[in-house]
């Protein structure tokens, strides 16, 4: 068994759904311990905030360089605690962030790297899906230490209610981890929906909305649904290019990923293929994606959502 | 597959055209401030690792309006893992006398992406990354980007030397002109093996196991709506617990 390490992740302060899996990723393999960087005076309020996921033992380190220097002064951190504890596995999220981090502390440390993980096995040895998603890979990490980063959504997230120790270790962001300065930091623009790559269920709209994501919306929030789009509409102004869901956007992989309008270019399957359920909505009885949907309807978009709407919400009523 | 390692040549000609937003980029840089300000970058440098066959993709930067190439080419580095690549890529780097490194984001399999970090740290340079919009400013000798990723939008500033990757939103990649495609023909992309860069790690600290394709998804059920479907897609909905 090797000692395991996780970066917790947060999402304003609190602890995200991808700390609980990743943590579940980890304790398959051994003790999972969780390290917690936190600006200075919250590191209690971040940690206190991990309450579930078999956590062992959180480490806290605060820092306000952490936020000031981003990437470079998080990995840099983590480096030193991992010189210091000696962990055999290291788990980071696979975010654009996480991955930066890891990548780092892979070369700082000397170590193998593994990225976008969908599965780990107890010894060690990742699931990777490549090619968009058409391609399932078998690897493992050589050196003594792996750094692993693992997808969001991919590993069914335990639960368990935690109530890990706490111990505060003081750590200096060294000098050249701190050659690049944020000077303003704004967080995603949130609507009421939540965030498209953790959603349970993804529901897009492409071209055949014709610029009408109202259908799209109302459906999506009878279900608690994020949305998104293809590139078609984001690339004619329909809907902001955060939401797009293809191989220059972002790659989702919810429960139930609901295509509405959208044909299935390769670019767009890439982001989501590998959702456990695909529901396809499309005049075009040959429109390529119905080839991988587990529920097709041929029809029209705004005819059929808006009466699954109303049968939904007359199911809540 | 050829001996444990993954082959991704078929599928990058395809679809890898994110590096064309890092040449655009560069030309842009070097167009604003070139010449005609003191110290302001002039040269654009496209450099590369990978087999023989890449000198396509280097040619086609050329064509934009690159200078100069040089692709890090050796049978030593089939199926070079990302922490191999950035130390290849990183020794280069340190031989010539570059202000700013500029990278895409992905490559298809978007493996990759850490890439641009690490080369970072193990040059010690300032990581500029996830840029949807560069400026430069040649007095101050300093880069500032807009960081865009999911976690939001940062400033982000440094002072040269500076490693920036930048996603595929931030511009227009120009197509390379007649003349451009002439005047690349022209210039001599310098392949260069191993032996020239001196000490660099070569082997991967990764692995690959086995690879296979997904199997195909079990077909589904596709109705043509008569004016139940939306009460059907209701129902498969309920069987599948999402309500
Ligand atoms: C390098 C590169 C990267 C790319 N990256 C991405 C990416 O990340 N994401 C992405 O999505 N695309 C991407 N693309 C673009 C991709 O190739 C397609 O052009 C795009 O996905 C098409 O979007 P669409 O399906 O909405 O539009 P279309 O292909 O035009 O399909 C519209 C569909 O709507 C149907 N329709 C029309 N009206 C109705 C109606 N009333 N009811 C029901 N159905 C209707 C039509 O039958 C049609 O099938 C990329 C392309 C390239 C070259």
């Amino acid at each position: 068994m090797s000692n395991v390490v996780i970066l917790a992740d947060f999402v304003g302060g609190v602890a995200s759904k991808s700390t609980v899996e990743i943590a579940t990723a980890g304790a398959g393999i051994g003790e999972v311990t969780a390290l917690v960087l936190a600006p200075v005076g919250q590191g209690a309020q971040y940690a206190n905030s991990i309450t579930q996921g078999p956590i062992a033992k959180i480490i806290v380190v605060e820092s306000n360089d952490f936020a000031l220097h981003g990437v470079a002064a998080v990995a840099d951190v983590v480096s030193q605690v991992i010189n210091e504890i000696k962990p055999g596995v290291v788990l980071f999220v696979s975010h654009a962030f996480g991955k930066e981090v890891a990548g780092r502390v892979a070369m700082k440390t000397g170590s193998g790297i593994i990225t976008d993980a969908v599965d780990i096995s107890p010894d060690g040895t990742t699931t990777q899906l490549v090619f968009g998603g058409s391609t399932t890979v078998h690897s493992k990490v050589t050196s003594e230490l792996s750094i692993i980063t693992v997808r969001p959504n991919t590993i069914a997230a335990n639960f368990v209610e935690v109530n890990p120790t706490q111990e505060v270790k003081s750590f200096e962001v060294s000098p050249s981890a701190k050659k690049a300065t944020t000077t303003s930091s704004l967080p995603p623009v949130k609507g009421g929906r939540p965030e498209l790559t953790e959603a349970n269920i993804v529901v897009s709209g492409g071209r055949g909305t014709n610029g009408d994501f109202s259908v799209v919306e109302a459906f999506a929030d009878s279900l608690g649904a994020a949305v998104g789009a293809s590139r078609a509409a984001t690339d004619a102004g329909w809907y902001p290019h955060s939401h797009q869901v293809g191989q220059t956007g972002k790659t989702v992989s919810p429960a139930l990923y609901v295509a509405c309008g959208i044909s299935g270019a390769i670019q767009h399957r890439a982001g989501m293929q590998t959702s456990k359920l695909i529901a396809v909505i499309n005049k075009d009885p040959e429109a390529p994606l119905f080839e991988l949907a587990d529920f097709g309807v041929v029809g029209d978009l705004f005819t059929v959502l808006a009466g699954a709407t109303e049968g939904i919400q007359a199911r809540k009523a | 597959m050829v001996d444990g390692l993954l082959d991704r040549a078929n599928v990058d000609a395809v679809l890898n055209d994110l590096d064309e937003y890092a040449v655009e980029e560069a030309l842009r840089i070097v167009e604003a401030h070139g010449g005609n300000e003191e110290g302001g970058p002039n040269t654009v440098t496209v450099i590369s690792m990978g087999p023989e066959r890449a000198t396509e993709a280097v040619r086609k930067a050329l064509s934009m309006g690159a200078n100069a190439a040089v692709l890090v080419s050796d049978p030593a580095l089939a199926g070079a893992d990302a922490v191999v690549t950035a130390s290849v890529l990183s020794q280069l780097i340190s031989q010539g006398s570059y202000d700013i490194v500029i990278c895409g984001t992905e490559s298809t399999d978007a493996r990759m992406s850490v890439v641009p970090a690490m080369i970072s740290e193990k040059l010690e340079w300032a990581q500029l990354t996830f840029a949807s919009k560069v400026e430069v400013d040649v007095a101050a000798q300093k880069a500032s980007i807009t960081r865009t990723t999911e976690a939001g939008v940062d400033e982000m500033s440094a002072q040269w030397p500076v490693v920036i990757s930048v996603v595929e939103k931030i511009n227009e990649p120009r197509y390379p002109s007649f003349k451009g495609i002439m005047a690349a023909k022209k210039k001599t992309i310098d392949v260069v093996g191993l032996a020239t860069l001196g000490t660099v790690p070569t082997s991967s600290w990764s692995t690959v196991i086995d690879s296979a394709p997904r199997p195909a998804r079990a077909a589904g059920v596709v109705i043509t709506d008569d004016g139940s479907a939306s009460q059907k897609f209701v129902d498969f909905l309920v069987e599948k617990k999402l309500i």
